[in-house]
């Protein structure tokens, strides 16, 4: 009698879990440690909230997260990566903040057939020759952003420009995106150590003799808040900056904190910024602060999107996550809301997008934070599209 | 090319100099007198910076925050001579690199932990946060000048402090010969505490006069450390002349190598050869020095230990 009860509870106990187990496990690399934590954090927040804002569920669905630490290097990237497919149950990998640790990742997931999004790297060889049809990029190819700032440039009337960047392949692909569109005559060009030049003196003083219209810079993370100091610092602030993911919702507070309202009314381009007016976006911004105290970075924007985008397949599908071909097929339709409002795929899985101009201003509550000034590029689709074959 | 330009850039590699000098100092001591290779002396400089980023911030004045700050570098020194370097004096040199690697994770992740992964950024005072105008018609940020000024006096002190008082007799005989100052009985143990809070402060110092510039950041000693140990090579380990003589040789010729090789490289090759070239060979200018020096001068400029 008591043997039959107790294999009665143990059969309803695995059936109840079992069914307990209809879940999607969505694992999530980014960089949680060393000094660039501070983005991965953001992304982390941003994922956490939408999986609130989704009330834990896309479709019958339990989410189930599981994060993992890049360390700002390709080989425990790839490392992290390869735990996670080896573990078996995870549906599908996103994140990815560095291009050369999503490059050296990006064949451990789709050689296991497995769907891969991308929430910030967008390398060249992944928009063009090698595409993939299991992957999908949810926020820009690298090139973009800065061809934008070129057209920007030309829309202004910038004659002549003097450009900073540090001498890495990030670096030079933002140069040649600036230099693809802009019209005017680069007058300097400097190339700086990457990341061990953390000075600017020298280099500033020829842009002081060079007398350019506008200066053009792309200095991401910690070298961003040392470059924006030195440049008012030198006294060029009369010179108009106009940069590339220099200036974000991390970087802002800092240089507030240290009072470099230099910074305040430049100029930089992006896909999105926290004033976009759109139900989405309100919610995610409004949310996002009330909940972390701080503006969303675009980093979480694009994180934020993720989780909507997969959700949207997941339902487009009836939750069949296992069926790539069909999970495929339903994110190829970019049908779900997102914070920039209209987007879609190209042939090779990366967003046709409007990239915008937006300068530093001071919000309502005496923050500084981003606004929209204008359109730079409309339905934008980047160059390497077409030699994907796709 | 103007005059001015060509001092303002001189004074750009100056100040550079002047800033290595403050951590080779340090390093160069300990080395020196110590026999210790102690790769967590960047680890300080950045420590530094955070101290004086927090007490400026705390306090709202970036001078009381460097006054504060500098005791407070001192006894962090002192502590880690004491509880982690001591030990290390009696073994070899592989043996410490490994060990004081370890220190830099640790104080790395410590710094994470007490103040988070973002850094911080602190506000210069409004006197120093302009330019100044100078003969030739040169204008020149104001706080530069200031860590120039500060970087001669902390040399002239040190100068004093080695050349004419009794503790820098006991550093220079330490550096010199370190056993037979230990069998005419001083007090070895002290004289290593006290120059390595010295080393520990003045590479706090460094880090504190560049927090306004480029803010507190984790793995900011990592990014200059190469350079103080080029440096102190190029000068001659355990010589503090030979340190400042180096350190500003170091500034002013990497500056210049940004400052005008990309010019001359443009005369000399076409324009997209020169521009992948310039930023590359200017970035090696300071090895070539050091590598030039090694060949002549093994034992670097001015020597300090013989034998």
């Amino acid at each position: 009698m008591i043997k039959q009860f107790i294999t009665a509870a143990l059969i309803f106990i695995l059936m109840s879990s079992t069914a307990l187990a209809e879940s999607i496990k969505i694992g999530f690399v980014t960089t949680l440690t060393t000094g660039a934590a501070i983005i991965g954090v953001d992304q982390k927040k941003a994922v956490d909230l939408a999986v609130e804002h989704i009330g834990g569920k896309m479709g019958s669905l339990d989410v189930k997260i599981v994060y993992e630490d890049d360390e700002f290097n390709p080989q425990k990237g790839k490392q992290k990566t390869e735990k996670l497919i080896k573990s078996g149950d995870i549906d599908i990998v996103a994140g990815y903040i560095w291009s050369h640790v999503l490059l050296a990742s990006a064949p451990v997931v789709l050689n296991a057939n497995k769907i891969l999004i991308s929430a910030n790297a967008g390398p060249s060889p992944l928009a063009g020759k090698n595409c993939h049809k299991n992957f999908f990029n949810i926020s820009w190819q690298n090139d973009q952003t800065p061809m934008a700032l070129g057209e920007v440039l030309n829309q202004r009337g910038i004659k002549s420009l003097y450009i900073l960047a540090p001498n890495y392949a990030a670096g030079k692909d933002m140069v040649a995106g600036v230099e693809r569109t802009f019209k005017g005559k680069v007058v300097g060009k400097d190339m700086t150590t990457w990341p061990t030049q953390i000075d600017w003196s020298a280099e500033f003083t020829k842009v002081k003799s060079a007398k350019p219209d506008a200066v053009f810079t792309f200095y991401p993370g910690k070298h961003g808040a040392a470059f924006l100091k030195q440049y008012a610092q030198a006294g060029l602030s009369s010179t108009p900056l106009y940069s590339v993911y220099t200036l974000d919702s991390l970087s802002l507070p800092r240089l507030q904190q240290a009072k470099m309202t230099g910074v305040l009314g430049t100029t930089m381009t992006q896909f999105w910024s926290p004033d976009m007016d759109n139900k989405q976006n309100k919610r995610f911004v409004a949310d996002f602060k009330k909940k972390y105290g701080s503006y969303p970075s675009f980093y979480a924007a694009q994180a934020y999107d993720s989780i909507f985008l997969i959700k949207s397949a997941v339902e487009a599908t009836g939750g069949k996550v296992s069926d790539t071909n069909a999970m495929r097929a339903a994110l190829e339709k970019a049908n779900f809301p997102s914070v920039r409002g209209n987007v879609r795929f190209g042939n090779n899985h990366f967003p046709i997008q409007n990239f915008y101009s937006r300068k530093v201003v001071v919000d309502a509550e005496g923050k500084w934070t981003t606004k929209i000034t204008g359109i730079a590029l409309k339905d934008h689709q980047d160059v390497y599209a077409k030699d994907c074959k796709l | 090319m103007e005059i001015s330009f060509v001092v303002e850039q001189l004074l750009n590699g100056f100040q550079l100099g002047v800033l290595l000098f403050l951590l080779a100092a340090g390093l160069t001591l300990v080395f020196g007198i110590m026999d210790l290779v102690n790769l967590a002396h960047g680890s300080i400089y950045m420590i530094g910076a955070f101290f004086a980023a927090t007490m400026t911030l705390a306090l709202d004045s970036f001078i009381l925050g460097i006054v504060i700050a500098l005791p407070m570098t001192l006894i962090l020194g002192m502590v880690l001579e004491v509880l982690a370097l001591r030990t290390l004096y009696a073994r070899g040199h592989m043996d410490q690199v490994l060990a004081t690697f370890g220190l830099i994770l640790f104080l790395n992740e410590l710094v994470r932990i007490i103040w988070g992964p973002a850094g911080l950024a602190i506000p210069l005072p409004l006197f120093l946060d302009g330019s100044v105008s100078l003969p030739l018609g040169i204008v020149y940020p104001t706080y530069r000048m200031f860590i120039i000024l500060i970087g001669i006096i902390v040399a002239l002190g040190l100068y004093y402090l080695v050349s004419k008082t009794r503790l820098g007799m006991l550093i220079r005989a330490g550096a010199s010969n370190r056993t037979m100052v230990g069998a005419l009985g001083i007090n070895i143990r002290f004289l290593f505490t006290a120059v390595f809070g010295l080393g520990a402060m003045l590479a706090g110092l460094a880090g504190m006069l560049i927090a306004p510039i480029n803010q507190a950041q984790i793995g900011m000693g990592e990014d200059i450390l190469i350079l103080a140990f080029v440096v102190i090579v190029i000068g001659g380990i355990g010589s503090i002349r030979g340190a400042f003589i180096a350190a500003i040789l170091a500034g002013v010729i990497d500056t210049m190598g940004r400052a005008f090789l990309d010019v001359l490289l443009l005369a000399l090759l076409p324009a997209n050869a020169a521009e992948a070239a310039g930023p590359a060979l200017s970035s090696m200018l300071i090895y070539f020095l050091m590598a030039v020096v090694l060949i002549f001068r093994p034992q670097g400029l001015f020597p300090a230990r013989n034998g």
